[in-house]
């Protein structure tokens, strides 16, 4: 069990080499990765029950998918600095013959990672799939799956989204990082997402709502939504998180969506943001 | 289907009308240690969700079993939305898929019980109209093992699926000219049985193809690529030539799309001509 204080510093120096590794290669996507770091910290390091001697099957273990993929380098910071693998891989993202692929793949055998995901809209389906075997399986545990909000714009997602309330696949928590913002603008100017929490519970999930961005509520709010698996119905966690929270030049806009820092940028951004496990 | 349903109900996962969602359903199930097999037809598995099936099931190297139904023209009365000519080319280009396309009941029956145990993601094709049923009963399936049916010194002729059949009654019309076909099945696309095609040709000298699909991307594509490199050879393709289809009885299909056994006949006569010219002179 993680202090809150501790899962803040981790989420720090997650945030730290999410920065790093986009400005390392000049691309990439820093905004989602920020706004989500505490999300990731929670759920690794407190709340998923999970083995960093990993198997493509994760028998007896929590599951996580990243449907939303671009968001990788805050996931790749995460499972390395979980134990998945060595830290100092995280130099090579997105550079030749890396593991880190631009975005999350099987291909190259990154441990942590079970599917393909980059490619938006996909990710729901496949967890429900992943939750259905492990009711085959008579497995207990829980299926962890994270969307952006403007990724709900694609269409297989719905199918999803009906599907698992008709299955009953309770042993599923899908997370919306409802950060208002994608590549072209707002969403509610890009494509109004309207009452995100009414629209999941008509179509037959629990849902719950939190602030992505308050460590307490995030650990507490997931808490939450482990007890109500289980129950006959999927949960969706609507997740309001600020897209470059917390850097200061890069909070808020869509712009940071998928740009690179330069030097100056990284500098003043790391500025605000302390190192606590020690740079790779 | 409905066999499967009834003995298994537990194991059967109803998704309605969402063929994307099911192969990411497909996928997720391989995590876990399922054999997941798709089912619908050949135009909703494969071009509908073909993003899906690269993103989360080839690429992602899922071992999961896409099984089409009612492909190409032979699907008749529904028209050509519905009847898929594009599907074996589009998946013979996911690299790591393999590509089944059985030729009878027997056949696909085999072919569905041998790919659970091979790892991997697989493509098996199969069509909706009643054909003739002529390989044994409980024959054992090699995936990647081409088929010698008729044995031939004219001309070779590589079929797939229901083009088998016609290519059979081609080899019986050849044979009262006095025209020596050998009759190959190629029940797998991918791998392809490159030896059987090299071996077959050395032996005839020419070649002609037949197939329920599009001339470009399927079996005639993929033969003339091996003959090219190996074993250049004369050679014919009895395909879709580059069009779509139509409402229609499947048999008049084949004759107005040009790949029904007189066609076949045609084209074999024509290049085992060319081939004893070109011994003689």
């Amino acid at each position: 069990m993680a202090s809150i204080d501790e899962l803040k510093n981790i989420a720090s120096q997650i945030r730290r080499d999410a920065l790093r590794m986009v400005h390392g290669c000049q691309s990439g996507h820093p905004g989602g990765s920020l706004g989500c770091a505490d999300f990731f910290t929670a759920l690794y390091f407190e709340i998923m029950e999970h083995k960093t001697d990993f198997t493509m099957d994760g028998l007896n273990e929590d599951l996580f998918f990243l449907s939303n993929g671009h968001i990788s380098p805050v996931w790749y910071s995460t499972l390395s600095r979980a134990g998945y693998f060595e830290p100092k891989e995280m130099y090579s993202f997105r550079k030749l013959n890396t593991r880190l692929q631009g975005h999350p793949t099987t291909h190259e055998h990154l441990p942590g990672i079970r599917v393909a995901s980059g490619s938006l809209g996909q990710g729901m389906s496949v967890a429900i799939g992943a939750a259905l075997a492990k009711k085959y399986n008579a497995d207990k545990h829980i299926v962890y799956s994270l969307h952006g909000d403007g990724e709900l714009e694609e269409g297989q997602n719905w199918e999803a989204i009906m599907s698992a309330a008709h299955l009953k696949v309770d042993n599923l928590v899908s997370t919306i990082d409802w950060n208002g913002q994608q590549i072209d603008g707002p969403t509610e100017k890009v494509m109004a997402l309207g009452d995100l929490n009414e629209k999941f519970r008509v179509f037959g999930w629990d849902t719950l709502q939190l602030d992505g961005n308050n460590m307490e509520e995030l650990v507490s709010g997931l808490k939450k939504a482990k007890s109500m698996t289980g129950k006959g119905k999927p949960i969706a966690i609507l997740m309001k998180t600020v897209m470059g929270y917390p850097v200061d030049f890069m909070m808020g806009s869509h712009e940071w969506h998928g740009i690179a820092p330069n030097d100056a940028q990284l500098a003043k951004a790391l500025e605000q943001l302390p190192v606590t496990m020690g740079d790779y | 289907m409905d066999a499967f349903i009834k003995e298994f109900p537990e194991r059967f996962i109803q998704v309605g009308i969402a063929e994307a969602n099911m192969m990411g359903i497909a996928a997720g199930l391989t995590i876990g240690g399922k054999i997941p097999y798709t089912g619908t037809f050949a135009n909703f598995s494969t071009g509908r969700v073909y993003d899906q099936i690269r993103q989360s099931i080839a690429y992602s190297g899922k071992n999961v079993k896409i099984c089409a139904s009612h492909a190409g023209l032979t699907l008749g009365e529904d028209g050509a939305t519905h009847q898929i000519l594009e599907d074996i080319g589009l998946m013979r280009m996911l690299p790591g898929m393999t590509v089944i396309v059985p030729c009878d009941y027997n056949q696909t029956k085999a072919a569905t019980l041998a790919i659970a145990d091979y790892e991997g993601p697989v493509y098996l094709r199969f069509g909706r109209p009643k054909v003739a049923n002529f390989t044994a009963d409980n024959q054992p399936f090699e995936i990647g093992k081409a088929q010698l049916l008729a044995v031939g010194s004219d001309i070779s002729i590589f079929a797939t699926g229901h083009m088998v059949w016609n290519a059979i009654e081609a080899a019986r019309l050849l044979a009262a000219e006095g025209i020596s076909a050998e009759v190959i099945n190629i029940h797998t696309i991918k791998p392809l049985d490159e030896k059987a095609v090299i071996q077959s040709v050395a032996k005839t000298g020419c070649a002609v193809t037949a197939e329920e699909h599009q001339i470009f991307g399927g079996l005639g594509d993929l033969i003339a690529g091996v003959l090219a490199r190996h074993q250049p050879v004369p050679m014919e393709m009895v395909a879709v030539n580059d069009s779509f289809g139509e409402s229609g009885k499947p048999e008049e299909l084949l004759v107005k799309y040009g790949i029904d056994t007189p066609h076949l006949v045609a084209a074999a006569k024509k290049q085992s001509a060319g081939r004893s010219k070109s011994k003689c002179c």
